[in-house]
């Protein structure tokens, strides 16, 4: 794929690489220079919002899978456990408090700062106020929250956009407060668009998994591909990373080339992903020809793909409806829905749940979506289970043997129906 | 006449009955009656109540069905409370329910309103978001408005509007329930030696079984009679309970706890019950008032974000105030809310140098004695080192 011949291919993960490693050597340089820093969430993250403040952001979460991919979660975990954390807790909050036990050394080996914001961005996951709350405690510094009203009737309510609009304003009050700085409406208008811009960007590479075979992984891809759009929104760096990775993808178009040698099923992806084994995960599938054409953990942190995108003409609302619609904050019917909607919309072949034993937020309910997707809409579906951050549930034999014979199943189907 | 232990020992057993006599006899007096189950910690029960319905606690099913269909819906790793009381729902157990609501207290009670809808399809389900930002002006704005929308839907359930004034006679019945309560448990931290945790913890747990009017004239009937019990103080130690504020202990656990040596003069169990620690106003605006007294005047919870005083503040007046020598943190096995809180609560104590012994429990348990062994050493360390 990398070959000469190709001139942009390996842009995507190379420059999300450096933006990510100057983004790090920013925070590290926070130090003392009268730089603010606010912890945030991914899920309904206002970073819009507080950049008209010029905070630089931290997120907990990106540092946990970070520290997960780089194999230093295992440790962390261990760590949080010795000061009493229970084995059955969600592994990012004990990867994460893990990490302040040990002196806030980032998973890139920067020292991170200390928050001046820990802004809850409370957006479906209850863990998420827990978490905030043990922060608040380590660091000695209050919690400040952003709730965010559950889409329980299946759809936004008027009452509850208005109840996070008026938070933002109050938040606003909070903000100048800790910085210093005014809350300039012009700025927040000319940040949305920003964000609006990468939005449209990131979406055309989403969509781009349409084409057969998909020129992107979007579970496997995605997930790095997204790290951009969550952590850098609303800078022009953003927008100008996903054209780039945008070239990466229309020339894999032109010629024909995927993230796999020879797509043979087309599957939709629901939960995160385990990421101290991602490859060893990859592997395990892309043995079959699988291509991830959708998946629901590249939208946690925003689901843009139905048309939602930051709006400069109504920036405080448009916030309050990314908050709301992100996919923690999606009830579990509009979730399975959702899944449903993507296996038609991309042609897959296969629905795969990953469920993630330590995080009851995606997982619980995740076994009676799979006997929805078979039973109503006769869509093989395939749940496995190991865990997000914690690399004592990944068994690799197991999870072996429940995929090949899932995928040996939807092979021999073919073979008849063709036969 | 039936003796106070009498009494205790026939509320146990509707307690402990999953077919829920209480709720088959008031239907069949109350022929259109609606029954609204709630599943814990706490909802806004003066809603139904004032709608003429019945409002049920819904505690899963104690250890008293085998879990068969629910495993496939709920995995393992999830509390009992959840599974079970998803097994009742699929055996139809829960059928004399109309109306079943979930609050917003952790990511399983709200995905198990999800899973509910398409596997009860005739129950109603509502899950209820309370309001976190406690600081914000427009959080009671916005859960007055939350109200109304669940009032909403109980007026079409009951084809009728439901008047300000029953809003307010219903607030004013519970706020007379919250203060009987308040009492029960004055006197079990006074003078604990009058009434055990076991038996104090049935007569409130009937209360979320029957018409409130009904549980008040229980309470207001018992709590003479306890004033006149006379059995002799012991050399107990003095604890209190933190972590039981969903999914409850089986009784023995609590049993256990005392028979091994401690007076429990404060819990954290059927938290509802004593959910407002002041009564709720009478006003204008009742659901407003409602609206208000959460937010501002709630219990500390792990459930329930806390605002500008951090829990482990409340925590520890909760200990000052009921003189506790020794904190037990017992918590359902796999509740996120529960565990993540116990090492804030734990640090909190060991700061302030206050005894603490720490184990989880499941509604299923098959022997108490490895907690009885461990209580009782904590009461020796308490007693003799302490
Ligand atoms: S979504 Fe899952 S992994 Fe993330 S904080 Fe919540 S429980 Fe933990
Ligand atoms: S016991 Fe804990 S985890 Fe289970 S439903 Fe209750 S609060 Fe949630």
């Amino acid at each position: 794929m990398s070959e000469e011949r190709y001139k942009y291919q390996g842009i995507g993960r190379e420059l999300q690489k450096q933006l990510l490693t100057s983004w790090y050597d920013r925070l590290q340089s926070a130090f003392g220079d009268g730089r603010k820093v606010a912890y945030l969430f991914v899920p309904g993250n206002i970073a819009e919002f507080l950049r008209v403040f010029d905070f630089e952001l931290v997120f907990p979460e990106v540092n946990a899978l970070q520290c997960g991919v780089r194999k230093l979660s295992g440790d962390l975990i261990l760590k949080a456990e010795d000061v009493g954390y229970s084995s059955d807790v969600c592994g990012y909050v004990k990867n994460d408090i893990g990490m302040v036990l040990a002196g806030n050394v980032g998973p890139s080996g920067h020292t991170l700062p200390k928050p001046d914001l820990l802004l809850c961005t409370y957006c479906g996951c209850t863990t998420f106020i827990k978490w905030f709350e043990a922060l608040s405690h380590y660091y000695n510094v209050p919690l400040v929250m952003l709730d965010i009203p559950y889409l329980r009737e299946g759809k936004i309510e008027e009452v509850d956009r208005q109840y996070v609009v008026a938070q933002l304003k109050e938040l606003a009050v909070i903000c100048e407060k800790i910085t210093g700085k005014r809350y300039d409406h012009e700025k927040l208008v000319e940040i949305t668009r920003h964000s609006a811009e990468a939005e449209d960007l990131w979406v055309q590479i989403l969509h781009s998994a349409k084409h057969k075979p998909s020129p992107f992984d979007s579970y496997f891809e995605a997930v790095f591909f997204m790290a951009p759009i969550y952590v850098l929104r609303g800078l022009p760096e953003c927008t100008r990373y996903y054209r780039e990775a945008m070239r990466e993808i229309q020339e894999r178009i032109d010629h024909g080339i995927g993230p796999i040698p020879e797509e043979k099923f087309r599957v939709v992806i629901e939960g995160p992903p385990p990421w101290p084994h991602f490859r060893a995960f990859w592997e395990l599938l892309k043995k079959w020809g699988v291509c991830a054409v959708a998946s629901s953990y590249s939208k946690v942190g925003g689901y843009w793909d139905h048309g939602f995108r930051h709006d400069p003409s109504r920036p405080l609302e448009s916030i309050a409806e990314y908050c709301l619609t992100c996919y923690t904050n999606l009830s579990l019917p509009m979730r399975t829905d959702l899944l449903r909607q993507y296996a038609e919309e991309y042609d897959a072949d296969a629905i795969v749940i990953h469920s993630v034993k330590s995080c009851r937020s995606f997982s619980v309910g995740q076994a009676d979506m799979r006997d929805q997707f078979i039973r109503k809409w006769d869509i093989p579906t395939l749940l496995i289970e190991s865990d997000l951050a914690d690399p004592r549930y990944f068994q690799v034999a197991q999870l072996r043997n429940r995929i090949d014979a899932f995928f040996e199943s939807l092979e021999h189907k073919r073979l008849v129906q063709v036969g | 006449m039936m003796t106070f232990e009498e009494n205790i020992e026939q509320y146990r057993s509707i307690i402990d009955d999953v077919s829920l006599p209480t709720v088959r006899e008031w239907k069949s007096k109350h022929l259109a009656g609606k029954v609204v189950g709630m599943f814990p910690v706490y909802t806004p029960f003066e809603l139904p109540h004032a709608a003429g319905m019945l409002p049920v606690g819904v505690y899963g099913a104690g250890g008293k069905v085998e879990i068969d269909h629910a495993d496939s819906r709920i995995q393992s790793f999830v509390c009992s409370i959840a599974r079970s009381t998803l097994e009742l729902g699929l055996r139809g157990m829960l059928n004399e329910l109309d109306v079943l609501w979930f609050p917003s207290i952790c990511d399983v009670a709200r995905n198990l309103s999800g899973v509910w809808k398409p596997n009860v399809p005739n129950q109603h389900v509502e899950y209820i978001h309370f309001p976190q930002n406690m600081m914000s002006a427009a959080a009671p704005v916005y859960y007055r408005a939350e109200l109304q929308r669940l009032l909403g839907n109980l007026q079409s359930l009951a084809g009728q509007e439901i008047s300000r004034d029953a809003l307010n006679r219903s607030i004013h019945q519970f706020n007379r329930n919250r203060e009987l309560s308040r009492t029960l448990y004055r006197i079990k931290s006074v003078t604990p030696w009058l009434l055990s945790t076991y038996e104090a913890y049935v007569l409130m747990r009937l209360g979320t079984l029957i018409p409130v009017e009904e549980h008040n004239r229980i309470l207001q009937n018992v709590l003479p009679e306890i004033q006149n019990r006379n059995p002799k103080p012991r050399d107990y130690v003095r604890v209190m309970l933190e972590g039981g504020f969903c999914e409850q202990p089986p009784l023995e656990l609590m049993q256990v706890i005392e028979e091994a040596g401690c007076y429990i003069v404060n819990d954290d169990l059927l938290l509802h019950t004593r959910w407002f620690e002041e009564p709720v106003p009478v006003t204008d605006d009742p659901l407003l008032s409602l609206a208000e007294a959460y937010i501002h005047r709630s219990r500390y919870s792990s459930v329930r974000h806390y605002g500008n005083k951090p829990r482990k503040e409340q925590f520890l007046e909760k200990i000052r105030e009921n003189n506790v020598d020794g904190v037990i943190f017992c918590a359902p096995k796999f509740c996120e809310p529960a565990l993540l809180d116990y090492v804030l609560l734990k640090d909190e104590s060991e700061k302030q140098s206050i005894n603490y012994l720490t184990f989880e429990y499941e509604e299923k348990m098959g022997t108490f004695e490895s907690i009885r062994t461990q209580v009782e050493t904590f009461v020796e360390s308490v007693m003799f080192f302490s």
